[in-house]
């Protein structure tokens, strides 16, 4: 079974949105992806990463968001993780339309969008030690007729 | 992101072209809300131009109708496609805004 494997860490900084999501898809693109695949994890990347930057340090730009992404077989997974503040309830923070911050147009769909582009999500976090997300999608071989 | 309009009458189209998450959203909110002057009745959102959206995509649809509900205006949205479609869809937005 092939397997690989990559971990970065970068700067607590909205910027790095946007390269953690190109940087996911560029490793994912080992293993011939489509491109609605390639997007729902880039999309669910960038929720991940944003909550770790918004939620997790509070836009504090001294602050180390993480990130390893592994493919084993045909499952590619990733996880975002950080040492911020934590939640103390998860399942309320999961669900759709809860945010903390009303009235600054968030969403609260940011779980709920990993969870319908992802075939798994589980949060795992804990008051002031941090949150990790982890979540796994099944990449379906591209057969050479389609 | 870039944003470029095209006003006819009381009609203003905004055509969005680039990423939208989070890192750029406030500034997308802003740059819109800045070309809503008084006398806008419709406002369209070109999405045609979007490679990347996020749920911070929703947020700025949703202020907006808001803010066109306000005013007695409407709010479109034309050329959705690909996880913006999905993401927009999957929050509900779809059925309160009309797609053009």
């Amino acid at each position: 079974m092939f397997e690989n494997h990559m971990e970065l860490s970068f700067d607590s900084i909205s910027q790095n949105e946007s390269f953690a999501r190109a940087a996911a898809a560029a490793f994912i693109t080992q293993l011939n992806p489509t491109i609605e695949e390639l997007s729902d994890i880039r999309t669910a990347v960038s929720e991940a990463v944003t909550n770790a930057v918004v939620h997790g340090y509070g836009n504090d730009p001294s602050k180390t968001v993480h990130m390893a992404c592994s493919i084993r077989g045909d499952i590619f997974e990733v996880t975002v993780w950080d040492e911020g503040r934590g939640m103390e309830n998860v399942a309320l923070a999961m669900q759709p339309f809860y945010t903390t911050m009303p009235g600054t147009e968030r969403s609260g769909m940011g779980f709920s969008v990993m969870e319908a582009f992802m075939d798994s999500l589980t949060v795992e976090s804990e008051p002031g030690r941090g949150t990790k997300v982890t979540m796994t999608k099944a990449i379906r071989p591209v057969r050479d007729d389609e | 992101m870039q944003l470029a309009n095209k006003r006819k009458g009381s009609s203003l189209t905004v055509m969005l072209t680039g990423e939208l998450d989070h890192h750029n959203a406030a500034e997308i909110r802003e740059t819109l809300d800045g070309m809503l002057d008084g006398s806008v009745r419709e406002l369209t959102l070109d999405m045609s131009g979007v490679t990347f959206m996020d749920s911070s995509g929703i947020g700025i649809v949703l202020g907006r109708y808001k803010r066109m509900r306000e005013r007695d205006g409407r709010l479109y949205l034309s050329g959705l496609k690909g996880n913006a479609e999905k993401i927009l869809r999957m929050a509900g937005v779809l059925g309160l805004v009309e797609k053009r």
